[in-house]
């Protein structure tokens, strides 16, 4: 008997033990009809292989692990970023369960959310009354200052119309008439949670800033983009901004609500850009976002109302922070003091430090079209090789955009873009021509496990790791960070080889 | 009725009428059909069930799509699911569930991959069908040895009007392998699960005593048995697999945990079904019966005294080898289960926790705490029906608060005031409860732990209650300078 009271095994080790390997060598002989162990050997062999590569290249419908969600996971994330914003979804009542799931999975924290619980009635008559009577509850329940509606599926198929809902639902009396309600439609079927992170904030930017006028001052206002990290990120940002003593509104601003204490008491709304700010930020000199994907749309409509407009690509390491830090000088007339410059040189002395283990190694990287930017720029500022840079969201301008960041460096030479495809493309590109590393979110752990590319968890989510989102990935202490996560994977793969030997199983590296 | 009890529930009935005063009176009055203090000997808990959520409220439950795709047919490791519609479904429900296997991922099974359509808008306009029909010409290409595709339809499929059956009728033939359309919109139904009787439905018009397995050769014995609702997740029905196999009984299905293809097939080569999920699953064990006579019936592996107590029941179903083969079990795993309580029954006796979870087990693990002496002093269901609600009477004691479909609101007033030593229950409402200073086991996964099922299951739970209940950190909550 593989159990004992002493030692208590679990799921690790319970089935390795000779009963329960019994057990599955039995129900596979007897009763589960599996192809032959050759059969399996062969097109396991295959899989590999450069013409099952042109095959899977070929494909035209089939979707297979992608990465990417969907719009009303952005929704979610924007809407939690500002003060006391509670997201609302128009659609099925299964959505919400899985966009609070998803964020909860990665965070390791609460994630609250309403529905508006559209079932077969309701996806024959609309959705009316569900958001009248949605409204009124969540107002009652939750006590939010602003409320985030947003479509799922449903919703949009029908094609229920948010405004009129919306202010039927005032007339009703669901909420009082001069309640912030923010709305955006963010059907599941276009774009991806970048695009819904977009939509929702320029539907809160449009519900304070539309009919009001404009009086131009100095202050600056940073949108974030849809990050794993915003956490520390924006915590980053604070500190630039107060070093630097500008004037900046952050909007969107998960630093508190994806990150809690634990102290007796569950805060559903915590810290978050306050909505006195949301207003005064029509009033901007300009508005940069950090992801330049992450908010076209917002763009435009800030630069409509006269603001400059900016943006960048996931600014991490020393160019891409460097660009940044001299537009956000530029543009609010503040100089970056010595101690981000203290911060920007500890950057280039740990990477001097650690050139050795790095120069020349090839790294393959997925995610959102921002990161993968960013990501590659640094990897090219390390002496790193990027290989097969793969976005399931990125479009043609990004690809183009890549190609350019490539072509800027000899270290990008061998670099490969690559547009919509998923992480099952990914795996024929990383079967048929490795890199040394790969570089991506949690789903990356089958890749890792098919093609024994080792890879380094960096990206959205981090569902098997924990508390990655507390460090910063952006900027120059973000570069940091990044640098030790990827050092510490290389050289732990470098001791799982050499310790088969111990020839070179260094104690100092 | 002591009078104890009767302070306790006066006290409990107060809280209720407490949450539903936060509420528009409309909405109080529908919530108030689902909360109740259980008064023993009642036939059922006092609460409606299976009703349309409010809106705003925050359910939480999940779709139909999730009882289908999430829970029984995701699972079934030969066959490739696709999730038919936009990307977002497949991917938040893509390798949650824990549904351990064997076999070769990608190869000859495909449990954890997110398979999709991935819609755009122009599929909307147009229709999805022509892209169903590539995506599963595709899938024949890109895996070639699976063993049939599902397809799981997400919202938009059944309001633009496709016809899924026709194309699975279609590419079936073409291909020479089973495809079976399941029609389990989340707008449909008023929780997950309609989604388990749609792909129960399904089960029994596409898959059941057809396909492959039918023209093989199967010689039955008079120990077989088809296991029915374990989804073996984190491995429980790999634990309960060895309880019955070493009593003597063949197991030669077991739905859907780790199951192929054929299993589903034969499923109704059995003298007897066995079922533990019997929310997600009753509706094929009824057809079993009705259309081939298998009787089929309830039992529970969660903890030493239900454990013992269903291997009993179980055997009574067969000849006198098969009752000393469970007395057998019972008496190898019994000593290994009395040194687990030994060991943490005296550090978790007298405490309380709340249960908040979805088919079974909010009455199932009931008597597992009860085992290891913690009480049970609130229960519900996400996704119930009245027969839930009537088998649970059997399970909870006097003035157990009942909430069924509970909302957000509710349940953090009510583990705030009630202050349990544990809670149970899912993602969504883990990091909430735990900054409230109370402990918490996600009762849907496992927390990443597991198997929970059978006597070795049974170590896992003790362990994994005890180090949640027991933790230092809970008494370090409070910043010394304000915990004065």
């Amino acid at each position: 008997m593989p159990q004992s009271a002493l030692k208590i095994k679990d799921h690790i080790d319970l089935f390795n033990d000779p009963e329960y390997l019994e057990i599955f060598k039995r129900k596979r002989e007897q009763f589960e009809d599996m192809p032959s162990d050759d059969e399996v050997a062969k097109q396991a062999a295959y899989i590999n292989s450069m013409e099952y590569r042109e095959k899977n290249f070929a494909r035209e419908a089939l979707v297979i692990n992608p990465a990417k969600a969907c719009q009303p996971v952005g929704v979610a994330y924007c809407a939690a970023g500002f003060e006391g914003t509670l997201a609302f979804t128009h659609g099925s009542l299964g959505c919400a369960a899985y966009f609070r799931s998803h964020l909860s999975r990665h965070f390791k924290e609460p994630s609250a959310m309403v529905c508006s619980a559209m079932t077969e009635d309701a996806a024959v008559f609309g959705g009316l009354n569900n958001m009248v009577e949605g409204l009124a509850n969540a107002y009652a329940l939750y006590k939010p200052k602003m409320i985030a509606v947003h479509t799922s599926c449903i919703a949009e198929v029908i094609g229920d119309d948010l405004n009129s809902f919306i202010i039927q639902s005032r007339e009703k009396g669901s909420i009082p008439a001069d309640f912030p309600v923010a709305f955006a439609h963010t059907p599941s079927f276009v774009g991806s949670h970048i695009v819904g992170y977009d939509n929702m904030m320029k539907s809160i930017l449009s519900n304070f800033w539309e009919g009001k006028e404009r009086k131009a001052g100095g202050s600056v206002n940073i949108i974030g983009g849809f990050d794993g990290y915003g956490v520390a990120n924006a915590r980053e940002i604070k500190d630039i901004i107060s070093a630097m003593g500008a004037d900046v509104t952050l909007l969107s601003d998960v630093s508190d609500i994806y990150d809690t204490p634990a102290d007796g008491s569950y805060r559903m709304y915590d810290g978050g850009t306050p909505l006195e700010a949301v207003t005064k930020a029509l009033d901007a000199k300009a508005t940069i976002s950090l992801q330049e994907w992450c908010s076209a749309k917002t763009l435009d409509f800030a630069k409509d109302k006269g603001q400059d407009v900016a943006s960048f690509n996931y600014p991490m390491g020393l160019g891409a922070t460097d660009e940044f830090l001299m537009k956000l000088s530029a543009l609010t007339g503040k100089a970056i003091p010595e101690s981000i410059a203290k911060d920007r040189g500890r950057l280039v002395d740990a990477i001097e430090d650690s050139l050795s283990w790095i120069h020349g190694k090839s790294f393959s990287i997925y995610g959102d079209p921002d990161f993968v930017m960013g990501m590659t720029r640094f990897v090219l500022e390390l002496g790193g090789e990027p290989l097969h840079l793969l976005s399931t969201n990125g479009g043609n301008e990004w690809e183009a955009k890549m190609k350019a960041l490539l072509a800027s460096s000899p270290f990008g030479a061998s670099g490969q873009v690559w547009k919509g495809k998923d992480l099952w493309h990914m795996r024929s590109l990383l079967a048929t021509e490795p890199s040394d590393y790969l570089i991506g979110s949690s789903y990356g752990k089958y890749l890792e496990k098919d093609t024994g590319v080792p890879l380094i968890r960096i990206g959205f989510p981090i569902f098997d790791r924990h508390h990655h989102h507390r460090f910063p990935t952006m900027f120059y202490k973000g570069g940091l960070r990044v640098l030790v996560t990827i050092l510490d994977k290389i050289f732990d793969t470098i001791d799982e080889k050499t310790k088969v030997t111990g020839i070179s199983y260094d104690l100092t590296r | 009725m002591d009078g104890m009890n009767q302070d306790v529930k006066a006290e409990r009935k107060a809280l209720i009428e407490e949450v539903l005063s936060a509420y528009p009176e409309k909405t109080a009055k529908k919530r108030a059909r689902h909360l109740n203090v259980y008064d023993e000997g009642k036939p059922d808990c006092g609460v409606k069930s299976n009703i349309k959520s409010a809106p705003g409220v925050m359910t939480i439950r999940g779709c139909a799509y999730a009882g289908s795709k999430g829970v029984v047919f995701g699972p079934l490791k030969d066959m490739v699911h696709i999730s038919h519609g936009p990307v977002g479904c497949g991917q938040y429900s893509w390798s949650q569930r824990r549904n351990y296997y064997t076999g070769t991922t990608g190869v000859d099974t495909f449990v954890t991959m997110q398979i999709t359509s991935d819609f755009q808008e122009r599929d909307i306009v147009f229709g999805g069908d022509k892209k169903l029909e590539k995506v599963i010409d595709e899938i024949h290409v890109m895996f070639p040895l699976n063993k049939g595709v599902s397809i799981q339809s997400e919202c938009p499929v059944g309001l633009i009007g496709d016809d899924i059956e026709a194309v699975a009728k279609k590419k079936g033939k073409e291909h020479g392998k089973m495809v079976v359309p399941v029609r389990c919109e989340g707008f449909r139904g008023v929780s997950q699960s309609l989604g388990h009787h749609i792909a129960n439905d399904a089960v029994r018009d596409w898959m059941l005593g057809k396909g492959k397995a039918k023209a093989k050769e199967f010689e039955t014995t008079p120990y077989d048995v088809v296991v029915i609702g374990d989804y073996n997740i984190g491995g429980d029905a790999w634990a309960s697999r060895i309880l019955l196999e070493d009593m003597g009984l063949r197991v030669i299905g077991l739905w859907s945990g780790d199951a192929t293809l054929a299993e589903i097939e034969r499923g109704n080569k059995g003298k007897l079904n066995l079922i533990h999920c019997y929310r997600s699953m009753n509706y094929i064990c009824r057809h079993m019966e009705e259309q081939y006579n298998i009787p089929w019936m309830e039992y529970n592996f969660f903890g030493p005294t239900q454990i013992a107590r269903s291997l009993r029941a179980i055997a009574e179903k067969f000849d006198d080898k098969i009752k000393a083969g469970a007395e057998r079990v019972i008496a190898k795993y019994e000593p290994m289960a009395q040194a687990v309580l030994a060991k943490y029954k005296p550090r978790l006796e007298g405490k309380k926790a709340m249960l908040y979870v979805g088919g079974l087990r909010p009455r199932h693990v009931a008597d597992a705490y009860g085992d290891l002496g913690i009480d049970i002093i609130g229960t519900g269901y996400e996704f119930a029906h009245s027969d839930d609600y009537q088998r649970t009477a059997d399970n909870i004691k006097d003035a157990t608060l009942v909430y069924d479909d509970v909302t957000g609101y509710e349940l953090e007033k009510f583990i705030d005031k009630l202050r349990p030593d544990l809670v149970g229950s899912g993602i969504k409402e883990k990091y909430s409860t735990q900054k409230m200073g109370v402990p918490f086991r996600q009762l849907h996964s496992w927390d990443y732990s597991g198997p929970y099922h059978g006597y070795d299951g049974f170590a896992v739970f003790a362990r994994d209650m005890d180090m949640a209940i027991n933790s230092p950190v809970w008494a370090l909550n409070k910043a010394p300078w304000k915990a004065a």
